[in-house]
């Protein structure tokens, strides 16, 4: 007896009709239903869900009034919560709500991974809930709190844009789209599916671009950490105790209390604030100061140090406790940054659209609004760095296949509320100290001075900068000097320490609020670095072990030190190059990070596509196809003027043919920089970075060609061979959203009624 | 939702449901031979983290 029998339907229970499976997937008559029908829950449009809806459409349609149209003095930062909330609810509603009906068409009848590779370990079924949490724990990191304050320059309505129009449209969906096509493949990697939809060439082009990228993107986060705790003795401090407390923790869950993941992460916890208030205490003596001043050269090579001996330890004793510090801290941080924003509503005076929305020439980061702002605003978007987690890990854990739109998709909208936030408190600084701080010591010349001529002599309407607002910001933030800290977690820490202050301690609390901003960017931006490298050596491992078998064998040390090494010295060497840069470091690399990013999100969406097409969903091929036709032409238009651009500060080799050109002449110095020395350097750095300019964007547009003729061939065909696993009958039952509907909650009783000696294994709690 | 669900879910997304589900787990499928003890459990999920390294994001 199957499904099909008719007796078996019962209201808000029966079988899905339009499944390809249905034969194959024959239902053990003893259990309830393992799905229930994808219609009955959308059917009961009441007059209360009707206003409802109505209401969020009009409360979100008066917040993009205000943001958009609206020109007064100020705005409120409520207006972007409320504007990015609606938006998003109406988003998951009915744009996921449609994909998932018309493209991917899930069927909860059918196993994950999770039940038909059950083993308790990797292959877990995971409450949705919990892995939503885990999910957004692993995507959300130091990018979506970097990006949106570099790309404040522009004013305030370019990037609230970018980010809620581009998460619905292009990173949500792929994120979504991502998962459960690995879903449905086991869990595989992105790379593993790259080389099975788009052959050897586009797959092994995907696979050197994502180690290449990952690179890139390791190096320019660590740099953003330099560049937040250069000259800082109290952040060198309390940062560098990360580690012994990481330590403490892993060898307390190793040998004293194993498991007691909560416990010691609330040790860990008041462990790392008591680093922070020490830290003040520290810079505050004189022999604190002398030891803990570091340049930024020291750090970044202690960074250097610390990424390769993190790597080459066992996970237990460092990068296990670490991640359990860091996701307790990403919890809590954004909660209270939420509930902050929303109590104090902060007044913005940005205007919506900036002198450098439309000019090439943004101190910030340069280049004009259309492609780098979609470049410097990566992650809180569009991420393809999210490819990389949604395929592998978090598919091998989810529990009912329509799971994916809320883990997946709704995730993904998570992250993009921590931009906004980010977004909100780098607006809420003054302008003119925005500048300040975001300028490179090569405009401003690292002094109050130098920045309060330089930011006044922009001419920004509304700007007049005092040197005793710069000052008296930085005593209060407990800094030296807060001019030119670029990167965006200096000035993303002082307008979360403005916003704080403002709920709990006033202004003497600032610097405390300060350090526990640089201190969390620091931590989520090491984890990634331990991880990445990790990630990244296994990758390099993997790849020589094609040419040189012995390399596949993961536990073999020297292999695993050799290629931890080559990996380090990767991304080390251009955060040195970064870090000696005369023309400032994040200005000319941050576009080359936003630009791998999204790349990389082509990739992965070009991926998607060939895999819909040989589904034969051509109908609805514009799902992915869109997203990637805008990547595509952001990340290609930026690479190319990085590449061609005459402009010397947008265009790599502009710069290198000029600074060339001035040493040819023998001039003794040239632009920003003062030294032969400096000019050489800007040869170099130029020559590498329009190098790298030039792998990522050939690299991409293979991987992009390649998905295309996959496409068009699987069109001419009708479709093409199906890479997933078989389908297996699902044994088990569980709601697809973060909240029960009446008939998901009736099914679930059902289940829970069966005696226990019938109930198939499920992951408790 | 209660404080209990609240530290239930703040518990599982920390991580520390790990070894609950593998018993679970265990009870279901093996039962016949003897679950591997918390301490044991642990031990094998970080050594198995060093050959199946998980990416965090940027």
């Amino acid at each position: 007896m199957s499904e099909n029998n008719p007796g078996r339907e019962q209201a808000g229970a029966r079988r899905v009709e339009r499944d390809e499976d249905t034969d194959v997937l024959q239902h053990d008559p003893n259990l309830p239903p393992t799905a229930v029908h994808v219609d009955t829950e959308d059917r009961g449009w009441t007059p209360l869900k009707v206003a409802i809806w109505v209401g969020i459409a009009l409360l979100g349609g008066v917040s993009w009034t205000m943001l958009a149209i609206v020109r007064g003095e100020t705005v409120n930062a409520m207006w972007f919560v409320f504007a990015a909330v609606c938006t998003y609810l109406i988003a998951y509603r009915f744009y996921s709500k449609f994909i998932e009906r018309k493209l991917l068409q899930p069927n909860d009848r059918r196993a994950t991974p999770a039940e038909y590779k059950a083993d308790g370990k990797d292959y877990a079924a995971t409450d949705r809930r919990v892995l939503y949490g885990h999910h957004f724990a692993a995507i959300a990191g130091a990018g979506p709190l970097v990006g949106p304050v570099l790309a404040a320059q522009m004013g305030y309505l370019p990037g609230t844009i970018w980010i809620i129009i581009g998460v619905i449209l292009a990173g949500a969906v792929q994120d979504y789209l991502v998962m459960f096509f690995s879903m449905r493949r086991g869990g595989r990697s992105l790379g593993q599916m790259a080389r099975e939809e788009l052959g050897v060439i586009g797959g092994t082009a995907a696979l050197i671009a994502t180690l290449t990228i990952m690179i890139i993107i390791v190096a320019i986060l660590a740099l953003v950490v330099v560049n937040a705790l250069g000259e800082s003795p109290w952040g060198v401090f309390s940062v560098s105790m990360t580690i012994p407390i990481a330590l403490f923790m892993g060898v307390y869950l190793r040998y004293i209390r194993p498991g007691k993941v909560t416990e010691v992460s609330l040790i860990g916890f008041a462990l790392l604030m008591l680093a922070i208030i020490a830290g003040g205490w520290i810079a505050e003596t004189d022999w604190g100061v002398a030891i803990f001043t570091l340049d930024r050269v020291t750090i970044a090579w202690g960074i250097i140090i610390y990424g390769f001996i993190a790597a080459v330890l066992p996970v237990w004793l460092l990068l296990a406790p670490r991640d359990y510090l860091s996701t307790f801290m990403k919890i809590g941080t954004i909660v209270m940054l939420a509930v902050a924003i929303v109590i104090v509503r902060p007044e913005i005076d940005v205007p919506a659209f900036s002198e450098f929305a439309s000019r090439a020439d943004g101190p910030v980061v340069p280049g004009t609004l259309f492609p780098f702002l979609f470049v410097t605003i990566a992650c809180g978007a569009l991420s393809g760095f999210h490819a990389l987690i949604s395929s592998g890990t978090t598919p091998k854990m989810i529990e009912k296949e329509r799971q994916t739109r809320f883990i997946g998709y709704g995730g993904m909208l998570m992250e993009s509320f921590v931009a906004i936030m980010a977004l909100v408190a780098a607006l809420s600084i003054d302008r003119g100290i925005y500048f300040a701080m975001n300028s490179s010591a090569a405009a401003t010349g690292g002094t109050i001075e130098g920045a309060v001529a330089f930011v006044n002599g922009l001419g920004l309407t509304g700007v007049n900068l005092t040197p005793e607002a710069l000052s008296t910001l930085a005593t209060n933030v407990g800094e030296e000097s807060i001019v030119s800290r670029t990167g965006g977690a200096p000035t993303l820490a002082v307008g979360i320490a403005q916003i704080m202050q403002g709920l709990f301690g006033g202004a003497g609390m600032m610097a405390f609020w300060y350090h526990f901003a640089i201190m969390f960017e620091a931590l989520f931006i090491l984890t990634a670095v331990d991880a990445g490298t990790r990630v990244a050596r296994f990758m390099l491992q993997d790849s020589i072990g094609n040419f040189v078998p012995k390399f596949k064998d993961t536990s073999w040390r020297v292999g695993a030190w050799v290629c931890t090494a080559i990996m380090v010295a990767g991304w080390g060497a251009i955060l040195i190059m970064g870090v000696t840069d005369p023309l400032g470091g994040i200005n000319t690399l941050f576009p080359l990070f936003g630009i791998a990013n999204q790349l990389l999100a082509a990739i992965a969406l070009a991926v998607c596509m060939a895999i819909c097409a040989k589904k034969g969903a051509f109908k609805y091929l514009w799902i992915p196809a869109l997203p990637l036709a805008f990547a595509s032409v952001v990340t290609i238009t930026a690479s190319f003027l990085k590449i061609f651009s005459p402009v010397p500060a947008v265009g790599y080799w502009a710069n290198h043919f000029a600074f060339r050109n001035a040493l040819a002449a023998g001039e003794e110095s040239f632009g920003n920089a003062p030294t032969v020395a400096a000019m050489e350097a800007v040869v170099r750095n130029t020559f590498i970075q329009g190098t790298l300019s030039i792998v990522f964007v050939v690299l991409s547009i293979i991987v992009i060609a390649t998905a295309i003729i996959a496409t068009v061939k699987a069109y001419r065909t009708g479709g093409g061979p199906s890479a997933e696993d078989p389908a297996v009958p699902s044994r088990t039952y569980a709601p697809a959203g973060l909240i029960a509907t009446p008939a998901e909650k009736e099914l679930e009783a059902q289940w829970a009624a069966l005696p226990h000696d019938r109930k198939p294994a499920r992951a408790g709690h | 939702m209660s404080v209990k669900e609240l530290i239930w879910l703040f518990k599982g997304v920390m991580g520390e449901n790990a070894y609950q589900q593998y018993l679970d787990h265990h009870a279901a499928t093996h039962s016949n031979e003897p679950p591997m003890t918390e301490r044991q459990f642990w031990r094998d999920k970080t050594d198995r983290q060093d050959a199946n390294p998980e990416g965090r994001c940027c």
